[in-house]
C-alpha cells in the first residue's frame, strides 16, 4: 500500500515537473504556462477552503486572505526590500494569525450564519484595502520587482528570476513545488490525529466536546491553517503578476475557491486540486462560447453538483485507487 | 465510601421557568445512582447540569471536592466526569472502531504538533489507542460491528457505541442519559449486565438518568427521585418503591411502571 502511494506521487511529480513543460514546449503552448500556475495557487487557497469544511464549516472568506497575503507580501517585498520567498511564510503567519483574531468570535457561529459573515469577509477586506494608507488604495501597488535569488547556505536553491530566459517556466515550477508541499501538509495533517479530531468536529461538536475535544480551541486552529494557505497563494500571485490591487481578489473568487471543493469532493484530500483544474478549464474550454459561456457553464455546475454530490473524486474509476482520506 | 460527586443546592432557572429547583445528593464513588421522574421532571437538564452543557442558577457540582459546574465540557471530560448522550449522537461516518479510537483523544500524551510530524510518543499513543480501542470492542461485544459505518448501525448497537465512546475517555463516573430507552427486554437485561460489569471490572461510577423502572430497580445501589425539578426521595430501591410521595408523583400510570 505504501510503495503503491510512492509510486503515484512520483508519477504525479513527473507528470506536473517533467511531462507537462516538455508537452509545453513541443506544442508551443506557452500560455498554458500561465494557466497550469493560476490552477495550482488557486488550488492551494482552495486546500485551505478544504479544510474549514473539513471542521463542517463553509468558508466563502478565503479571498479575504488571499488579498492580505497578497499585499503582505507586495508591501513587504516593494517598500521594505525583503527577498520575495521570505515573504511567502510572512504572508502566510500574517493570514494566520489575522484570522485567530477574526475567527475567536465568528467560529462559534454554524452553518449558513458561518458562512455569510465569510462572505461579508471578503469585501471588508477589499474596503480595507482601499481605505488604508499602506496599500495605497485604488492604484493599488505595482511594478514589484521579481523575486531574488534565494541561497541557502551559499547553495542557490531559485535563482534570480530577473535572469532568467524563460520565467513562465520557473513559476509554474515554483509553483506547483508550492502546491506540492502544501497538499503534503494538508494531507498529513487529515491523516493524523488533528485530522480525526477535525472529523469528529464535523460530525458532532458536542460529542466531541464530550470526549474532552477543546473544540473552540480546534477550530481556531483548523481556521487559521486554513487561512495560512489563503496567504501563501495570495503572495505567489503577487510574484507573477507583479502588481495587486483591491479587486486581485473578489467575492467570485472566495466562491470559486468553495466551488472548487465542492466540486473535487469534500471527503477527499485531493478533491480541491482536481476541482480547481477541471472549473479552470472549464471555463476557458467555454470561452468559444461566446455570450452563453455563463449560462452552459453554470448549468453543467448545477448538474455536476446534482449527480455527484460527494464531487468528482467520489466517482467509481478514482475509487479503486482510493485517495479517501 | 467517600462522596465522588456532590451535588449542591443546585437550581437551574430558564426564564420564569424552573426546571431544577434546589437539588442535592451525593454520588458514592464505585456506585451506581440513578436519576429518575416523571417525564419533563429536569432530570435532563440535572445531567446537563453536572458535565457542564448548561450553567447553573445557583449552586454548585462539586467532583472530589473540585467545583465542576460553569466549566466548559471539554475540561469537566479530562477532570473524569463524562456523559453519552440520550439521542443517538455518534460520529455517524467513522466505523465503529474508529468512534472509539477518535474518543481516546484525552488519553494522548503527544502534541497534535506530534501527531503532525508523527513522533515517537505520537505513534505510541496511536498503538495504545488501537489496542485499549479493540478492549473496550471485546467488553462490550462489538466485535462483529467493529469496522460497520456507525450510521448503518441499530438502535441497540448505536447505544452500546455511545457506551463506548464513553468508556474510551477513561472516566472516573460516567453519566448515562437513558441506556435502555427503545430497548425490548432482552436488550434492557444485557444493558443492565454491561453495566454492572463497567462498574465491577472498570471501577467505574455510574450515575444514570432513566425511565424503564424495572431495570433501574434492578440496576440501581440507590435511587434519587425528582418532580417537577425538586428532589422528592432518595434511598436504596426497596425504599423507592414504598415511597408515598414516589407513588404518589407516578399516580396516573399504571403500578407497575414503578416495579411493583
Amino acid at each position: 500500500m505504501n510503495i503503491k502511494k510512492l509510486f503515484g506521487v512520483i508519477l504525479f511529480l513527473l507528470l506536473v515537473l517533467v511531462v507537462v513543460p516538455w508537452l509545453i514546449a513541443k506544442s508551443g503552448r506557452w500560455d498554458f504556462y500561465y494557466t497550469l500556475t493560476s490552477v495550482s495557487l488557486l488550488s492551494i487557497a482552495s486546500a485551505g477552503v478544504w479544510l474549514t469544511f473539513y471542521i463542517g464549516r463553509i468558508n466563502i472568506g478565503q479571498g479575504a486572505y488571499a488579498l492580505a497575503g497578497g499585499y503582505v507580501a507586495a508591501v513587504l517585498v516593494s517598500k521594505y526590500g525583503i527577498n520575495f520567498w521570505l515573504t511567502i511564510p510572512l504572508a502566510g503567519l500574517f493570514c494566520a494569525a489575522l484570522s485567530v483574531l477574526i475567527g475567536l468570535p465568528i467560529l462559534r457561529l454554524r452553518g449558513v450564519y458561518f458562512a455569510m459573515v465569510t462572505l461579508v469577509l471578503t469585501e471588508v477586506m477589499r474596503l480595507a484595502a482601499l481605505a488604508l494608507p499602506v496599500t495605497n488604495g485604488a492604484k493599488g501597488i505595482t511594478s514589484i520587482p521579481l523575486p531574488q535569488e534565494l541561497s541557502v547556505f551559499g547553495f542557490t536553491v531559485i535563482p534570480d528570476f530577473s535572469t532568467l530566459a524563460n520565467t513562465k517556466l520557473a513559476f509554474y515550477l515554483t509553483s506547483v513545488v508550492l502546491m506540492v508541499i502544501c497538499y503534503f501538509v494538508l494531507w498529513r495533517i487529515v491523516n493524523s490525529r488533528l485530522g480525526h479530531l477535525c472529523r469528529s468536529l464535523q460530525q458532532n461538536e458536542e460529542l466531541s466536546a464530550s470526549i474532552g475535544v477543546n473544540t473552540a480551541y480546534l477550530r481556531v486552529i483548523a481556521y487559521s491553517i486554513s487561512s495560512f494557505f489563503g496567504g501563501v497563494a495570495g503572495s505567489m500571485f503577487v510574484a507573477i503578476s507583479q502588481s495587486i490591487y483591491p479587486s486581485s481578489f473578489q467575492v467570485t473568487d472566495s466562491v470559486n475557491f468553495m466551488l472548487n471543493c465542492f466540486l473535487g469532493g469534500l471527503g477527499y484530500v485531493f478533491g480541491p486540486m482536481l476541482g480547481t483544474l477541471v472549473l479552470y478549464f472549464g471555463w476557458d474550454l467555454l470561452f468559444t462560447a461566446g455570450r452563453y459561456q455563463l449560462l452552459i457553464y453554470s448549468t453543467l455546475l448545477i448538474a455536476l453538483i446534482l449527480l455527484l454530490p460527494n464531487g468528482i473524486l467520489s466517482m467509481g474509476i478514482f475509487n479503486r485507487k482510493k485517495t479517501r482520506s | 465510601m467517600s462522596p465522588i460527586l456532590v451535588v449542591e443546592n443546585v437550581t437551574k432557572k430558564y426564564g420564569g421557568l424552573v426546571a431544577v429547583n434546589d437539588v442535592s445528593f451525593s454520588v458514592m464513588s464505585g456506585e451506581i445512582l440513578s436519576v429518575i421522574g416523571p417525564n419533563g421532571a429536569g432530570k435532563s437538564t440535572m445531567f446537563k447540569l453536572i458535565s457542564s452543557f448548561v450553567r447553573t442558577t445557583s449552586g454548585q457540582v462539586l467532583f472530589k471536592g473540585k467545583r465542576i459546574s460553569n466549566l466548559t465540557p471539554h475540561v469537566v471530560a479530562r477532570l473524569g466526569v463524562v456523559r453519552t448522550f440520550q439521542e443517538t449522537t455518534i460520529f455517524r461516518s467513522m466505523t465503529v472502531r474508529e468512534n472509539i479510537v477518535v474518543s481516546h483523544h484525552l488519553r494522548s500524551k503527544a502534541s497534535l504538533f506530534g501527531f503532525f510530524i508523527g513522533s515517537a510518543v505520537a505513534k505510541a499513543d496511536e498503538r495504545a489507542f488501537g489496542e485499549s480501542a479493540d478492549d473496550i470492542i471485546e467488553f462490550l461485544g462489538l466485535q462483529s460491528i467493529r469496522d460497520e459505518l456507525a450510521s448503518n448501525l441499530p438502535q441497540g448497537h448505536l447505544r452500546a457505541l455511545g457506551m463506548a465512546i464513553g468508556l474510551a475517555t477513561n472516566p472516573s463516573v460516567l453519566l448515562l442519559d437513558e441506556p435502555f430507552a427503545g430497548m425490548n427486554h432482552d436488550e434492557t437485561m444485557h444493558m443492565v449486565t454491561l453495566v454492572k460489569r463497567l462498574r465491577d471490572e472498570r471501577g467505574v461510577t455510574v450515575l444514570l438518568v432513566e425511565h424503564d423502572m424495572p431495570a433501574v430497580m434492578k440496576i440501581s445501589d440507590r435511587i434519587v427521585v425528582i418532580n417537577f425539578g425538586e428532589k422528592i426521595a432518595e434511598g436504596i430501591p426497596s425504599e423507592i418503591q414504598s415511597n408515598e410521595k414516589v407513588i404518589e408523583a407516578y399516580l396516573g400510570s399504571e403500578d407497575d411502571a414503578i416495579g411493583l
